[in-house]
């Protein structure tokens, strides 16, 4: 799998309270999630995103609560994937259960500048900074969770485990 | 093995088990509320299995916005209560009976030492002050578990901390996480289970207990953990639905890191804005003013918590320029509350006196901050925008601390108003 797309950079710590204000979460429509996506800290946010764009964050991303809106809002607004230094733990598996690529690269959230363009192969775990020229490794993502994301998410994988 | 790797170990068949591990476990209890829960029921639907593994032992409760707050969120928890007829399960709680989740389920004797228990609610933690393994997770693990009832876990490496020494006058349990989050960090214990332990940790009572094992996810843990003894034994006796099993850690047991506090050094501690792991001494934020009070949530909302607030303002009133907004975590609270006379001091020093809910924590409803006000509450998060408008503020307290700032308008230590 080959991602490719504009970058976004946001700090330490983002919380899913700041990835999607609980005053929101009336609703699991992903469309109306997106729509408030980080709307506290830049509230043109949403409206500035293309389709394929990246965030690049630093480490403890999607800290605080278990909604699993956060990486959902995420999603459908359009962002392909999350590159940080760390995600908290439950947002780390919310993602690769609703299907969100995340990786986790010290090297690479420190040295993308926001709007560099990059290239993920999520296979070999390499991140290639077009606009800079540089290459960064990804942690390699263990071997059940590859399993998780070619499974199509956890629904998917429990639906055939249940089957056979 | 810790008390953490033979709990999850006795939950996949095995008798050995190391940090790293991926597992796939039996859960005992599942928990999802009217946020998390509409989630895991789309997705549970998508599985296409015929029924819950076993109709009792998924537990949906409506906290977060119920009493529904508006219609959205009516529709969200008339999800859970038509789910819940459809598939027969015997524990949905409606307003009325409802709790926050996190007080309601420990009170009920549904989660019981030895558990293992998964929740769509990151504060599923607070169940490790029973000597239980108890985690949060998202709706979409719950929608799986809810099928097959087991779920997929790494197995944590184990941070050890002990407390011992002498706690201060007003310092509890609240102090003692807000402490431990300021040294370590929102992710110092990131992916690990956090054990707690030493002489200060035997000798608190249990309601201190879940209000420490509550915040290990704001140090970024996966669970805290407490050895189950006497005081457990005494909480349980009488009120378990199950039958419980008490595991503790081996002497020669793992760490990844050890911790040592001298409670004799920590004070009434305080998290600023806008991370937990802000602490400052409550004593040194006399000029921060305040416009609101919380004393509640699934942190400090059981009735001991109540107890030390309205310790602190019987017979006094709640600044004018300040709302109190006081919300005992389940009805038994609430109905204890009135036995004792507590909610009469509250009402009486100008505090309002809620039904049970989740409410103003999250920013959801029943005491939400405008542009520019401060609150301190004995919630658990602090983030931009957790209470209200993103230009408000929270500060963390134990619940006298709370009280005695209600009194003065302005952050305050107990012995102040006491």
């Amino acid at each position: 799998m080959i991602l490719k797309g504009k970058t976004w950079k946001f700090g330490d710590n983002i919380d899913t309270d700041a990835i999607i204000p609980a005053r929101y979460l009336n609703t699991s429509d992903p469309k109306e999630l997106a729509k408030h996506l980080m709307e506290d800290a830049d509230k043109d946010f949403p409206s500035k995103l293309k389709a394929g764009d990246m965030i690049i964050a630093k480490s403890n991303f999607g800290c605080g609560s278990s909604r699993e809106h956060a990486p959902i809002a995420i999603k459908a607004a359009g962002i392909q994937a999350v590159l940080a230094k760390s995600f908290s733990r439950i947002f780390y598996r919310n993602a690769f259960n609703i299907g969100l690529p995340i990786f986790e690269s010290e090297e690479a959230s420190e040295k993308i500048s926001e709007g560099d363009e990059i290239e993920i192969d999520a296979d070999k775990g390499r991140i290639r900074n077009i606009t800079k020229g540089e290459e960064y490794a990804a942690k390699a993502i263990p071997p059940f969770m590859q399993e998780l994301i070619s499974s199509g998410g956890l629904i998917e994988w429990t639906r055939k485990r249940m089957k056979a | 093995m810790t008390i953490t790797e033979k709990i999850l170990a006795a939950h996949c068949g095995r008798k050995e088990l190391s940090a790293g591990e991926l597992i796939n476990a039996k859960v005992d209890l599942i928990l999802a509320n009217d946020i998390t829960a509409p989630i895991s029921i789309t997705e549970f639907k998508k599985i296409g299995a015929k029924s819950v593994f076993d109709k009792d032992r998924v537990a949906f409760i409506p906290d977060h916005f119920a009493p529904q707050k508006d219609i959205k969120a009516a529709e969200q928890c008339k999800l859970l209560r038509e789910f819940s007829r459809e598939y027969g399960l015997s524990l949905y709680f409606e307003v009325g009976r409802m709790g926050v989740e996190h007080a309601l389920l420990p009170e009920q004797g549904l989660v019981v030492p030895g558990d293992l228990i998964i929740g769509a609610d990151s504060h599923t933690c607070t169940y490790g002050g029973l000597g239980a393994f108890a985690t949060g997770v998202g709706s979409t693990d719950v929608a799986s578990a809810m099928a097959t009832g087991e779920c997929w876990f790494k197995v944590p490496e184990s941070m050890k901390f002990i407390y011992y020494g002498k706690l201060n006058k007003w310092v509890g349990g609240k102090d003692l996480i807000l402490h431990t989050i300021g040294d370590i960090g929102v992710d110092g214990a990131l992916y690990r289970a956090m054990e707690l332990t030493g002489e200060v940790i035997s000798s608190l009572p249990m309601y201190a207990r879940l209000t420490m094992c509550n915040m290990a996810i704001e140090a970024g843990g996966k669970n805290g953990i407490m050895a189950p003894d006497t005081v457990t034994e005494q909480y349980v006796k009488g009120r378990a639905k199950r039958e419980y099993k008490f595991y503790s850690s081996d002497k020669d047991a793992k760490y990844v890191e050890v911790k040592e506090y001298d409670c004799s050094k920590i004070p009434l501690t305080v998290s600023c804005p806008h991370l937990p792991s802000n602490t400052k001494p409550a004593a040194e934020l006399s000029l921060v003013t305040i416009d609101q009070v919380v004393v509640g949530s699934c942190t400090n909302g059981r009735l001991e918590d109540l107890r030390e607030a309205a310790q602190v303002i019987k017979g006094k009133k709640v600044n004018p320029n300040v709302r109190m907004i006081v919300i005992p975590a389940t009805q038994q609270i609430y109905l204890d509350s009135m036995k004792e006379g507590l909610a009469e001091i509250f009402v009486n020093a100008g505090a309002v006196f809620s039904t049970p809910t989740c409410g103003p924590c999250l920013g959801g409803h029943m005491g939400i901050l405008a542009k520019g006000e401060k609150a301190i509450a004995t919630t658990n998060r602090n983030f931009v925008g957790r209470m209200g408008h993103p230009e408000s503020e929270v500060y963390l307290s134990n619940p006298a601390v709370a009280a005695a700032s209600a009194v003065m308008g302005r952050i305050a230590v107990p012995d102040e108003v006491v």
